[in-house]
């Protein structure tokens, strides 16, 4: 996911004036009843839209639906794939709404950016950069708000009472005089009302769901029964399965393709070639692999990635040996460093990482008589799909129906910025003439050795104390590839020269030094990255926290008071921080021999998040005990779901610190499937708590930031329990052996 | 033909004996609550109930699971199934919920077997249940719970 498409971050990238919307405040439309349902819809200008659209205005955009059964219906215009955001925002309408939780109901929107958009992205209907709730919070405020005027100014009808003495508690409509009523009794006459343009949202004091410490998630019933819907449970008639073998190098295309073999297989039905590799077509799944290994294909590599990793690693040293393009300076650090009592060195080595959600990636796309393509997914980046599969068919994005399932994880695999795994499927139904429903299915091996994984990054730190162990000089040289530069998002993202993606978390961190400078090669490869949960803080979070480490060991502090010192203009680090240190009952980092513990702060998404880690280390293994987490994400809609995000990132971190990796050997791929790439287990996971800051900010995200301070929490604990500095990751844990 | 006897129904595959039962399960039958995770037994999101057992479906051959009684997601039923579904629910142990039906799986059958699982007994039944959400705490504490519950 990406943390980068906001308006409100701290290193932010400029959107262009085109894709800011020109207002946020929600011009609120009513759309006719249907069959007794109140639909509350928005219709958002853009500053962007032709002034034919604005005459001439799209059907408004129903996020809320009241049915006669008084069920509520929250539609849903951001993918949910785990992080609970059908949960989150199906709240913040309940809330506005006065409604039970027992009444709302959610649906996945379908793909039209002129309703659905992102907020933060402009018009584009899309879901990342941890911005699901931040952005949809006052316009679902809003809608629920209006649609709880409408059923309000529609009981005072009926009931011939004054609207302002007029109730609403948990569902139920009423008035002093004893009359009652659900929102199903007026959900009819309330849709003829006109939609009012201003409403009056709750004083956040009076809420009564939002913040509220265990909301049941929407999605426990169906998810723990085997009852909800991904994309790879989908059925459509005629339906037939595709694999696709895919060039074993980066950057290598189909060459000579013998498909005898697999054509003989029973159940395949047709081998086809398209850009992406080679496509076998068949009844059911286990036919299309079979189908597959039975081809043989040879590849032109003459435009391949043909190095191993160990050589990429050397050439990411030697561009370090220069400045790269200037992210952020201040002062001059060259001199800071000359004049500083003590300096610190440091290098970091990042591997690419596959994102591995459990759900191989899968779509299924149809082509219809009319021309137009019905697709479905569990889609991320709902605009940049309907563009790229009009593209391959030479029709019209509106022509593309993009139908949103539950997704099985993501952690920003599935938002592409070339659609890719749509592309490869729509490639093939165009292949085979649109003649059945083609199911694109991924194995494992094709997920982990598939590329667009998080980019491998080089790290050089240096940084300078004064006589008293003051701050006074921080360089930091980053290398590694872009995903922005090249991708239809890299106006936006790249400024100078900069990719705002490769070093946030590191441009804007934020402990203060007189002299600063940060800068960034950008390495080129045919190997394809992306933003993988966290994106640039992946590795940025790791650099800046553990040289902060080594800074107050040098310095001769506390490794909390020296970062508190340090972070006097930010009360919220600082907050987070202090809470932390204080549930864990931190009073220096003395521990038990073989036992240590770390802290680490880190900002991602607008959100601040603080984590002390305790570790016991033995030999070469390291056992991660105990994580406190503090978290201050503004306004907690669902704590309970916020605490979920947290300690999923918390795993998710750690098993990339502890041994998650992709190599490559002379361009092709070590991994293959969850033996060499092995994600983090239930024996490996630590107890953990979460804290909640308690704040009126507006909410920000949370699906990410529990990412980032992980891995520099428990490396730092790592080094206070064996006196060594676990840098690079994974951690070379055999290092440890005798410490 | 195969005979499939799955969550009390019996079903004729016209398949070969090799086919592994997850995909007869999921693309023949048309049972999509038992999910396709690594195709190699590495991560049990395809874990159903081979005469109760706990057992790969993605490494398990047709041919080898006719005659015997298949439990999907879709069948589980009892005492124990209920506790653990309604933990799994009071706790909100999900979050993407596509390996949940594998954890649940799994979850039912140690239970089965063992109606008071420590910590070590629960490791070593879950261990090979991945979850990319790592929603592992949840995991554990739901199994504690249903355990609670049905003592």
């Amino acid at each position: 996911m990406y943390s980068t498409l906001r308006l409100t971050a701290a290193a932010k990238p400029e959107l262009p004036a085109t894709l800011i919307p020109s207002s946020r405040r929600a011009f609120l439309k009513a759309s006719g009843a249907i069959a007794g349902t109140l639909v509350i819809g928005f219709y958002l200008p853009f500053r962007s839209a032709a002034a034919a659209d604005l005459k001439d205005p799209p059907a408004p955009n129903a996020f809320v639906k009241i049915a006669p059964d008084s069920t509520v219906t929250v539609i849903i215009k951001h993918l949910d794939m785990g992080q609970g955001v059908t949960t989150g925002l199906t709240t913040i309408v309940a809330e506005e709404l006065d409604a039970d939780w027992a009444q709302m109901r959610s649906e996945f929107a379908p793909a039209d950016a002129k309703l659905y958009n992102n907020l933060f992205f402009g018009p584009v209907q899309g879901t990342g950069g941890s911005t699901a709730v931040a952005n949809s919070w006052m316009q679902l405020r809003n809608a629920g708000a209006a649609a709880r005027e409408m059923l309000v100014t529609a009981a005072a009808a009926a009931w011939n009472l004054p609207a302002g003495e007029i109730t609403v508690k948990k569902g139920v409509i009423s008035h002093a005089s004893g009359k009652t009523g659900n929102f199903g009794d007026f959900a009819a006459k309330a849709a003829t009302l006109p939609v009012p343009q201003q409403v009056t949202l709750k004083d956040p004091k009076t809420f009564t769901l939002i913040g509220q410490p265990h909301l049941p998630r929407i999605d426990s019933i169906d998810k723990t029964t085997g009852k909800a819907i991904y994309a790879l449970d989908v059925r459509r008639p005629n339906m037939k399965t595709a694999v696709l073998l895919h060039p074993p190098r980066f950057g290598g295309v189909p060459g000579k393709v013998d498909d005898a073999a697999a054509r003989k297989i029973p159940g395949v039905l047709d081998v086809v070639t398209v850009p992406q590799g080679v496509a076998v077509i068949a009844e059911h799944t286990w036919a299309a692999l079979q189908g597959r290994d039975a081809l043989k294909v040879t590849w032109d590599d003459s435009k391949a990635e043909m190095r191993s990793s160990a050589e990429m690693v050397e050439a990411y040293k030697a561009m370090a040996a220069k400045p790269g393009a200037v992210a952020v300076k201040k002062g001059d650090v060259d001199q800071a460093l000359s004049g500083a009592a003590k300096t610190v060195e440091a290098d970091f080595v990042f591997p690419y990482l596959a994102h591995a959600p459990m759900e191989p990636l899968n779509c299924i796309i149809e082509k219809q008589a009319d021309g137009s393509v019905e697709c479905w997914a569990g889609s991320q980046f709902q605009t940049v799909e309907q563009m790229t599969v009009a593209q391959v068919f030479g029709i019209k994005p509106e022509q593309v129906t993009i139908h949103t399932v539950w997704a099985g994880g993501s952690f920003g695999r599935r938002a592409t910025p070339n659609a890719d795994y749509l592309g490869e499927a729509a490639a093939i139904v165009k292949a085979t003439g649109g003649k059945y429903p083609v199911h694109l299915v991924y194995s494992r091996e094709d997920d982990i050795r598939g590329g667009r994984y998080r980019p491998m990054f080089y790290h050089k730190l240096r940084g300078g104390l004064d006589k008293d162990g003051n701050l006074v000089a921080w360089e930091q040289r980053l290398v590694g590839q872009s995903f922005m530069i090249g991708s239809p998002f890299e106006k936006v993202m790249v400024k100078d020269g900069v990719d705002a993606t490769a070093v946030e978390g590191a441009a804007d961190m934020p402990y203060a030094v007189p002299a600063i400078q940060v800068d960034w090669h950008h390495a080129t490869s045919p190997i394809t990255t992306l933003w993988w949960r966290s994106v640039g803080h992946t590795h940025t979070a790791q650099a800046v926290e553990v040289m902060m480490d080594d800074l107050a060991h040098e310095a001769g502090k506390d490794p909390v008071e020296f970062r508190l010192a340090l972070l006097k203009d930010h009360p919220r680090h600082v907050g987070v921080l202090k809470l932390a240190a204080e549930k864990a009952g931190w009073s220096g980092d003395k521990m038990p021999t073989g036992r240590g513990r770390g802290v680490a702060v880190h900002e991602s998404f607008n959100s601040y998040v603080a984590m002390i880690a305790e570790v016991t280390a033995k030999g070469g293994e390291v056992k991660v005990d105990r994580v406190v987490a503090a978290v201050d994400c503004g306004i907690a809609v669902n704590p309970d779901v916020i605490k979920a995000q947290v300690e999923g990132g918390i795993g998710y971190a750690l098993g990339a610190a502890l041994r998650d990796q992709i190599t490559l050997t002379k361009g092709v791929v070590d991994q293959a499937n969850f033996d060499t790439y092995e994600p983090l287990r239930l024996s490996d996971m630590p107890a953990i708590e979460v804290h909640i800051v308690e704040s009126s900010e507006a909410p920000t995200g949370i699906g990410e930031p529990g990412v980032p301070p992980l891995a520099p929490a428990v490396s730092n604990a790592i080094f206070n329990a064996t006196g060594k500095r676990l840098r690079s990751l994974p951690f070379d844990l055999q290092s440890l052996q005798g410490a | 033909m195969i005979q499939l006897s799955i969550n009390g129904q019996s079903h004729d595959l016209d398949v070969p004996a090799e086919m592994p039962l997850l995909w007869a399960i999921r693309d023949v039958v048309g049972l999509t609550g038992t999910k396709f995770g690594c195709g190699q037994a590495l991560c049990g999101a395809c874990t159903v109930h081979l005469d109760g057992e706990p057992t790969r479906s993605c490494q398990t051959q047709v041919g080898d699971a006719a005659g015997k009684k298949i439990t999907t997601i879709e069948g589980v039923s009892g005492d124990v199934a209920k506790a653990v579904q309604t933990a799994w629910q009071k706790l909100d142990v999900v979050q993407c919920g596509y390996c949940q039906s594998g954890q649940i799986m799994s979850a039912i059958g140690l239970l089965s077997g063992n109606k008071a699982p420590t910590d070590a007994d629960i490791e070593s039944a879950m261990d090979g249940n991945v979850c990319r959400c790592a929603t592992y705490v949840r995991i554990r504490a739901a199994i504690h719970e249903a355990a609670k519950s049905l003592a």
